[in-house]
């Protein structure tokens, strides 16, 4: 009796052997074409960016080793430092903004209320809307002399704005696009976090009389900050690659006020044909984000509970 | 329910001024495309064209150096392959990442979901040198390649849905000796249809609103896509606003009339993906 128990079981063990070699198998199969398209189009790119922005690497000329050559460069070169700190400057203003006005009109939308539905599709639709209509939009409304902002402030007797041609706004213009266009998709994060908070807490709190202001304080923005966190991660990340809205609406201009990295970057590859330099500032931009996601990431796991 | 009286009418007012701030550029964009240009440029302006000049339409619907419609063309010619394969293989993968073991299996995973914080414009460079190489500039193929096989977020989403799916169910087809391929085929897919409508929306939507792509890739006119070909008349029209903005209309139809259908599938995605947290 017992060596017919080893036995099967013996047999059933090397049966599920094969078995599970064959699942690995199909396992390795399923993931193949998505693993070498990541290995072809993602890892191999960023480790080729470290290696050629040690290259002074025209389109026509040969490659030469330069060392860190193209670093050193960046660090005097104006234009570039003007573009980083435009670039920090864009990430200062636009995420906190951003992420303000989506919490706002999340808290707003977290209510008995009627037409949620309405609300909803009509936040999203920008979100929705290509860039490039955005921004063609924008630069039609900004127009100092005949846009359609300038003349609503006009009834508040404020003389026309520049908005795209002064120096120290047109950033904060583009910015304040972006914000427009892009708040409805982090306010449908936070949205469902809030909607998700059980209703036993608010029974409770409604219980010791809590104040709206401290039920907004005490127990719904505790709990949706690992939302929150997803949101400004997600958020900086985007902001710190802004190039779309400044290559159409301003070109960076007026002066370099509006050049961020990503345009510069852009630039000097493809229309002066500096890659090596280019890469050099694309691997800058990447320890930047990598950087700042790391930091949060601390920040993050001290502070946040996951469990609800 | 008493407290909440005050703060309804707040979020009735704050609900109200962003709808009024969201929708009056859209308004803006609809009723200049229809102005002529005179009084385009009339001030103070009006609100309501006083003729409606459908011309505008029919001016830039030839107006760039290709017609719109070809522009349209070319980008379905994109998008089309970039959501149908990419919806295939990321599947496949996600289907391996929820369900099956072997190997590695979460090391590789993490690397899908790490290669999402890669800012695309350190991978821009070298891939563009890549497709150089392969004399791939100036065809759709740098477009659509690098999505077409499968991307971490896709597979992070599909995985997500297939981990919800219960295991019963391919517990019969595993005893009558079904392949791993056949359940994908014939029991999860048929069951995913909401997360793959919710995916197709948002591949359609980053595939036809790319802007950088075909900026870099495309050089001649005729193969340009409605993004490029609508930022190209910031240049060729420069102040003919009427132009632009009949331009943009059109260009936001296609994404109007996929927001319209599939809007729940849109919502659910969204709240998904966000569940990461």
């Amino acid at each position: 009796m017992k060596s017919v128990a080893n036995d099967t079981s013996k047999k059933k063990g090397m049966k599920t052997m094969t078995l599970q070699r064959k699942d690995a198998l199909s396992g390795y199969l399923f993931i193949a074409p998505a693993l070498i398209s990541l290995l072809v189009f993602m890892v191999y790119p960023v480790i080729a960016s470290f290696v050629i922005s040690g290259f002074d690497w025209g389109i026509l000329t040969t490659p030469k080793f330069i060392g860190l050559e193209n670093y050193k460069t960046l660090f005097r070169d104006p234009v570039f430092l003007e573009s980083l700190k435009n670039t920090f400057v864009w990430v200062i203003m636009y995420v906190p903004v951003s992420i303000l006005v989506s919490l706002i009109v999340a808290l707003a939308m977290d209510m008995p209320l009627r037409g949620i539905g309405f609300f909803r599709t009509m936040f999203y639709l920008p979100v929705m809307t290509p860039m490039v209509v955005c921004a063609l939009l924008f630069v039609w409304i900004y127009n100092t002399d005949f846009g359609a902002l300038n003349y609503i402030l006009s009834f508040f007797k404020i003389a026309p704005i520049k908005w795209l041609t002064d120096k120290n706004i047109a950033l904060i213009s583009i910015a304040l696009m972006s914000v427009w266009k892009n708040f409805g998709y982090n306010m449908l994060i936070l949205l469902s976090a809030l909607q998700g908070i059980p209703e036993s807490l608010y029974e409770a709190a409604a219980l010791d009389g809590i104040t709206p202001w401290r039920k907004l304080i005490n127990i719904k923005l505790p709990l949706i900050m690992p939302s929150m966190y997803f949101v400004i991660l997600t958020s900086v990340i985007d902001a710190f690659q802004v190039f779309t809205e400044v290559y159409i609406m301003t070109k960076g201009g007026p002066g370099y006020s509006t050049y961020t990295v990503s345009y510069y970057l852009f630039n000097n590859a493809f229309e002066f044909g500096k890659m090596g330099y280019a890469c050099a500032m694309s691997v800058i931009m990447f320890v930047i984000i990598l950087t700042v996601t790391l930091i949060q990431d601390k920040i993050m796991n001290k502070n946040v509970q996951y469990d609800m | 329910m008493k407290q909440s009286k005050k703060s309804i009418i707040l979020s009735y007012v704050i609900l109200a001024f962003a709808t009024l701030i969201v929708l009056l550029p859209f308004f803006w964009m609809l009723v200049s495309s229809f102005k002529s240009q005179k009084e385009l440029f009339a001030y103070p302006p009006t609100f309501f064209p006083s003729v409606w000049k459908w011309q505008n339409y029919k001016q830039v619907l030839s107006a760039g150096s290709i017609s719109f419609f070809q522009m349209f063309i070319n980008s379905m010619k994109i998008t089309i392959p970039v959501v149908v394969f990419n919806i295939i293989f990321s599947s496949l993968a996600a289907y391996a990442f929820a369900r099956i073991n072997f190997p590695y299996k979460n090391f590789l995973f993490m690397l899908f979901i790490s290669s999402m914080m890669i800012p695309s414009a350190v991978v821009m460079v070298p891939r563009f040198m890549l497709f150089t190489k392969l004399k791939l500039i100036d065809t759709y193929m740098p477009l659509i390649l690098p999505s077409a096989f499968g991307t971490a977020f896709s597979i992070f989403l599909l995985r997500q849905f297939f981990m919800t799916i219960p295991i019963d169910l391919e517990e019969a087809a595993v005893i009558d000796g079904c392949s791993k391929f056949r359940i994908w085929a014939t029991i999860i897919m048929p069951l995913s249809k909401p997360i793959i409508a919710t995916l197709s929306v948002f591949l359609f939507q980053g595939s036809y609103n790319d802007f950088m792509g075909p900026l870099i890739y495309l050089n001649s006119d005729t193969k340009f896509t409605v993004q490029l070909g609508l930022a190209g008349f910031r240049n060729s029209f420069s102040t003919r606003y009427d132009l632009i903005m009949a331009g943009s209309m059109l260009a936001l139809i296609p994404v109007l009339i996929i927001y319209v259908v599939c809007q729940k599938y849109i919502v659910k995605g969204i709240v998904m993906s966000g569940l990461k947290g």
